[in-house]
């Protein structure tokens, strides 16, 4: 039981740094793709660590399922929601940092 | 620990309500409802109110933020200026705010188990229910047993809200007043080759549609053992056909559901709530006595419940659906905005 709650709390750790890094690129990044990169960043992997800790924290009975679907739940749902911001982004005209760079090389 | 946990949230909760009043962006202030929702629902998992929280997040967070992103669309999404001046506003609020405050002090201390709310009527329903009605769940017992007519009374409420959106607006249907073309724009803002290019949306919604409509069912029939029932259930499948009106376009969800079978739906669940209150009237108890549906006056109560959490479910689902069709069929009309 003891590894079992060591693991764990690893990957809890694990699932807090990211999900606080996440936090941190979310406001320190230049412009809204890379912070795009530091919400996704937070949806998918610290939720994956997050909800893999706490899977070995149940006794494994239905509790187990339930976080499991909402593993797979998570999974495929928070890079589709990443995917469909960035691609609106880009549907309303948004460039990238390099994009950017260049157009205002062009003209000089 | 539980004292710090909900401290924070209240302060969380307290500074997302004055970004909201200080934001002219309404697109943001949407969101910070939708968070604001959220918050509010971890406040009720704190103080075990599972129920609530489920309702709250389901409710608050989910449909009303879609509801109120399709009204945007329509109104445009900077707040006007306001000319008046905020004084008299001000010193309103201000004496309602004291007046509150100086209320809360007669209140009883919190989460002491001598409050009154504590002895009134909890103490008989959390010994007498279990032999009464036999539910897992007490507060599916208390919200559909013995509080049944106020809950008949919601989903009146629930009813007539979207009574009152569908005489304001109506549903644009493909034979109204507009010309086809009119009709094209209001249903599917995305011409064809914006439509190929959703594939991963469009992939990822057929994937998931499937089980949030499997979620749905089995929030509305295990409401009686766990947290869920017919309110949290009828906005989740909700949820699920506006996720396919926005990916697929409105012009395939009315094929599959009908906004006029949607109204028909509507008036149904109501109907079968108070069906059941007057079957029971007819068997000889009172209105909405389930002890007289079974011989057994346990059983009579499940079967009760069960049905009258249907009503409720499908009432919720038929009418969040209808007002998502009234505010999203407005979209392309040419005299909007």
């Amino acid at each position: 039981m003891l590894v079992m709650d060591i693991i764990s709390s690893i990957l809890l750790i694990a699932g807090v740094f990211f999900g606080l890094s996440g936090a941190i690129g979310l406001f320190r990044f230049p412009d809204f793709f890379t912070r795009v990169h530091a919400a996704s960043v937070t949806d998918s992997i610290a939720a994956l660590f997050i909800v893999s800790g706490l899977l070995l924290q149940t006794s494994f009975d239905l509790n187990t399922a339930k976080l499991l679907f909402i593993l797979l739940f998570l999974m495929i749902t928070s890079p589709t929601a990443s995917h469909a911001l960035a691609k609106s982004a880009r549907h309303g005209g948004l460039l990238t940092l390099a994009e950017k760079k260049q157009d205002q090389k062009e003209p000089n | 620990m539980a004292v710090l946990i909900d401290l924070v949230l209240l302060a969380m909760l307290a500074l997302t309500a004055l970004r909201i009043i200080f934001l002219k962006d309404l697109f943001a202030v949407v969101m910070l409802f939708s968070i604001y929702s959220f918050l509010s629902a971890l406040i009720f998992v704190s103080l075990d109110a599972v129920d609530v929280a489920f309702t709250e997040a389901s409710v608050g967070a989910g449909i009303s933020t879609v509801l109120m992103l399709v009204t945007l669309v329509l109104t445009g999404r900077t707040e006007k200026e306001n000319p008046h001046s905020s004084l008299l506003p001000l010193v309103v609020v201000l004496v309602t705010g004291a007046a509150l405050i100086y209320g809360t002090l007669d209140m009883p201390p919190f989460g002491d188990a001598n409050n009154p709310v504590h002895q009134h009527v909890a103490p008989r329903y959390i010994e007498e229910s279990p032999k009464e009605v036999g539910l897992p769940n007490m507060v599916t017992s208390v919200l559909a047993s013995y509080r049944g007519f106020d809950t008949l009374g919601e989903t009146a409420v629930v009813f007539s809200a979207a009574i009152g959106v569908l005489a304001l607006l109506g549903v644009r249907r493909r034979d109204d007043e507009g010309t086809k073309e009119n009709f094209k724009v209001a249903e599917d803002p995305s011409p064809d080759e914006d439509f190929t290019a959703h594939h991963v949306l469009r992939v990822v919604a057929k994937l998931i549609i499937p089980l949030v409509i499997l979620f749905a069912l089995y929030v509305q029939f295990h409401g009686d053992f766990g947290p869920g029932g017919g309110f949290q259930a009828g906005v989740i499948a909700a949820a699920a056909f506006i996720l396919y009106a926005l990916v697929f376009g409105l012009r395939l969800c009315y094929e599959v559901v009908s906004p006029k079978f949607l109204q028909i739906m509507a008036a149904l669940g109501v109907l079968l709530y108070a069906g059941v209150g007057l079957f029971s009237m007819m068997k000889g108890g009172q209105f909405l006595d389930y002890n007289q549906l079974a011989a057994d006056p346990i059983a009579g109560q499940h079967y009760g419940i069960i049905i009258i959490e249907l009503g409720v479910g499908i009432t919720v689902f038929a009418v969040m659906l209808s007002i998502f069709y009234a505010f999203a069929s407005q979209v392309g009309r040419p005299n909007a905005k």
